[in-house]
């Protein structure tokens, strides 16, 4: 084992150029690298840092073992590549390939250079094969975590994303609910509505449910929840935007919203305006146009 | 042991729990509270727990029990400066205090308390 340990790496050593114009080539063959989402020169510079690593965790580890510290360089390499990959829309099998197609290369060096004694070529090759195939797997496993990730982020944008609450007027709050509310996002909605209510110090809270596609049962008793934890802060809401269907639904459902529901955010606001002394009224001569 | 202050404001009362609310403290409270409307002739009692961090289901009844007290005493109760967490604590623990008015900060629920005395008055004969 030793000894094809220093012979490879001498290998290595001696072919590199070789190898990887060999491997680029493939690389570029295989399509899924040449699609003008890699640059030429940045996968040059990947194969040729990702075959120095290599060459250093060979020659200094000298076992097979991609986990020992040796390969850490290695294993960063492939991680930040794969993260890259994944967020440039690589799918996972044309990331792994970047791994798998440096095969070629290397086996047709080795048959090369030991023509004379075949079982010490098969030798070498099995181990390289191996070596190999789990640095690809690992290539794979970064791939899926970093989508993992973005999964994870893209679900809380989302989740924050879709429980804007906006200031419609001095004390008087919107909450546009839109999407499907469960119970996780309700306590979101809820936990920002209550929020909103101190910070404004507003009196009245208008939640309009124009963007939630059904409403049941739950969905209903996670509107009263919210209605009635924003009553004792002191806030009184309207529930605008139902939609015709829905009333229908709720009301065969036997689900009764003991609120006052408005059928528009727009008779919703003006009840809220009436209820904190204000109203809305036409000027005589409209101003069309602002000027400046 | 421990009391809650009273204090009287014009013709209402205002309780401002400012300390964690133990069980006996609560009861004591309660005690304190009826014995004072009635003394004072107070027609309302603010209770202020913005300082009130942790609540539980005995905390709930109290308020709502304060509430039902103070009415038949002729007294309008004002619960002021609830938390978010309490409020969702509250609602989970199916506590809607629907007996209770409430009101975000003690200036609000004693405006809230001002309109219902002038609205009473107005009704009044009285002396």
């Amino acid at each position: 084992m030793g000894d094809g340990t220093v012979r490879l790496s001498e290998w290595l050593e001696v072919h590199q150029t070789e190898i990887i114009a060999a491997w680029t080539r493939q690389l570029r063959d295989s399509g899924g690298h040449g699609a003008g989402r890699v640059r030429d020169a940045e996968l040059d510079g990947q194969c040729k840092s990702f075959l120095e690593a290599l060459l250093n965790a060979i020659k200094s580890d000298g076992t097979d073992d991609i986990d020992r510290e040796g390969y850490a360089p290695v294993r960063d390499l492939l991680n930040d590549m794969s993260q890259s990959r994944a967020l440039q829309g690589f799918s996972p099998s044309e990331t792994a390939t970047f791994v798998f197609l440096l095969k070629e290369p290397l086996f047709s060096l080795i048959q090369r250079e030991l023509t004379s004694d075949p079982a010490a070529a098969l030798d070498e090759i099995w181990r390289l094969s191996s070596l190999l195939d789990k640095l690809g797997l690992f290539t794979t496993e970064a791939y899926q975590r970093s989508r993992e990730d973005v999964i994870v982020r893209q679900q809380q944008e989302i989740a924050e994303l879709s429980t804007p609450v906006v200031k419609l007027w001095e004390g008087i709050l919107a909450l546009h609910l839109i999407g499907i509310l469960d119970s996780t996002r309700t306590q979101v909605v809820m936990e920002s509505l209550l929020q909103a209510i101190v910070d404004q110090s507003a009196d009245i809270a208008i939640i309009d449910i124009t963007g939630v596609p059904t409403v049941d049962t739950l969905v209903a008793q996670h509107l009263l929840k919210t209605i009635a934890a924003a009553r004792l802060m002191g806030a009184d809401c309207i529930i605008s935007g139902i939609r015709p269907q829905i009333a229908q639904t709720m009301v065969h459902l036997g689900v009764e919203l003991s609120v006052v529901s408005k059928a528009s955010l727009a008779d919703a606001f003006a009840l809220a305006l009436r209820r904190t002394g204000r109203t809305v009224t036409a000027l005589k001569t409209p101003v069309l146009q602002s000027v400046g | 042991m421990d009391r809650i202050p009273i204090l009287k404001l014009g013709r209402a009362l205002l309780v401002t729990i400012q300390v964690d609310m133990h069980d006996r403290l609560a009861t004591a409270l309660e005690e304190d509270l009826s014995a004072k409307i009635v003394a004072s002739g107070a027609r309302g009692v603010l209770i202020d727990i913005s300082g009130l961090d942790l609540v539980d289901s005995f905390m709930g009844r109290m308020l709502d029990n304060i509430a039902a007290v103070s009415r038949m005493l002729d007294a309008e109760t004002v619960v002021v400066g609830m938390r978010p967490a309490v409020a969702i604590t509250l609602v989970e623990l199916g506590l809607e205090l629907s007996g209770v008015k409430t009101a975000l900060n003690v200036e609000r629920g004693m405006a809230l308390i001002q309109t219902q005395l002038e609205d009473v008055d107005v009704g009044d004969v009285g002396p």
